[in-house]
């Protein structure tokens, strides 16, 4: 497996060596079009301060006061009885939260029971095929200005739950 | 349904914090979550600002038109309200081509140029159209082929076999993909029936 490691590296630098390599055999003003586009980068990312505080703020609130671990101990014996593994459970309910928070717990799970153990290999699983989904929803459509935001939580967090059991089923039978 | 649970959050959060003696964290925590908000977009300056500048040249010079071209016909399906070589298609191509790879940096500005083309194809509403959240739903969902954090995370716990996780990975994605969009088209019709 040592071209996806080696396949990751070049991917970047190739996309940009072929962009600007194709802007110039079409005569595009490279350089002069770059600073246009770029330009859009930065009044962007001011525009999506305010959404991600408001969401990042009632997300630490909820973690710190202990409320998460109170609703995650509630749910616990019913997700254990339907054969999900105790030590994954913060992390499946996190995942859709918070980015950073996963992150930190993926790597905590790998840390105490070995990348190679059942559950190193469900959280790295795990962490890898779920995406934050408030993250990406306060970013792609507070970037853009959109406020009413229909079905699309309740689509994300319901493929986050496919994805969790997905995960769970597959590596129990590629890995037990 | 956003506003709810916003608030609920906070709400349940202070009323725990008062029962559980933890108003100490709490005061901490929603100075420590605008300071991460803030951190986390000062980051995104950098690569948004870069990418964008990169993706105006790609456009300029008929990247995205050629790519979503060749990847029309299955995109196609999933968005249907988008017009034949419409930008956004070009734009929704790299995201999930990105997203892929694992390049979640390069996703990003990606996907919101594709939000910004899709809002202007809803009249510049402040509304989500369907195809803003089927493409949500693709990428909370988010194919991906190589899951480089997780392999580095694997790499620094002394992993025999760091990367035996992407067949894994892969399979799980494609069934969560699988599933967001389902998932999105039950919504769509619901949607379409409650209207009629």
């Amino acid at each position: 497996m040592e071209w996806v490691t080696t396949v990751s590296m070049w991917m970047i630098p190739s996309i940009i060596a072929i962009i600007l390599i194709a802007g110039t055999v079409k005569k595009v003003p490279t350089y002069e079009t770059f600073v246009e586009g770029a330009k859009e980068g930065v009044s962007m990312s001011f525009s999506i301060i305010p959404y991600l505080v408001g969401m990042l703020v009632a997300i630490t609130v909820f973690r710190e006061s202990g409320a998460m671990e109170f609703f995650i101990s509630l749910i616990r014996p019913a997700l254990e009885m339907a054969g999900i593994p105790a030590d994954i459970v913060p992390l499946a309910l996190i995942r859709p939260l918070s980015g950073t928070g996963a992150l930190g717990m993926t790597s905590d799970l790998i840390a105490t029971h070995g990348p190679d153990s059942f559950i190193g290999r469900l959280a790295s699983t795990m962490q890898g095929s779920t995406d934050t989904t408030f993250y990406v929803l306060t970013v792609y459509f507070g970037a853009v200005g959109i406020r009413k935001m229909g079905d699309a939580l309740k689509v994300g967090l319901l493929a986050d739950l496919i994805g969790v059991f997905a995960s769970i089923i597959i590596v129990s039978i590629v890995f037990l | 349904m956003v506003n709810i649970i916003w608030v609920s959050l906070f709400v349940i959060g202070l009323v725990f914090a008062g029962i559980n003696g933890t108003m100490d964290q709490v005061n901490e925590a929603i100075f420590q979550g605008a300071k991460e908000a803030v951190t986390i977009c000062i980051g995104l300056i950098s690569v948004l600002t870069f990418w964008l500048g990169l993706m105006r040249i790609a456009e300029k010079a008929g990247l995205l038109l050629g790519m979503s071209r060749l990847l029309q016909p299955i995109v196609k399906r999933l968005f249907p309200d988008i017009p034949k070589d419409h930008p956004a298609m070009g734009y929704i191509l790299s995201n999930m081509s990105a997203n892929m790879f694992g390049l979640g940096n390069a996703a990003t500005p990606m996907g919101i140029k594709a939000m910004e083309e899709l809002k202007s194809l809803n009249g510049g509403k402040d509304e989500a159209s369907r195809s803003m959240i089927t493409l949500l739903a693709v990428n909370t969902a988010s194919i991906t082929l190589i899951p480089t954090t997780v392999i580095a995370i694997r790499i620094q716990y002394g992993s025999v076999s760091p990367t035996e996780i992407v067949g894994t990975t892969i399979l799980a994605t494609a069934c969560s993909t699988l599933g967001a969009i389902l998932v999105d088209r039950f919504f769509y019709y619901r949607r379409m029936k409650r209207r009629t």
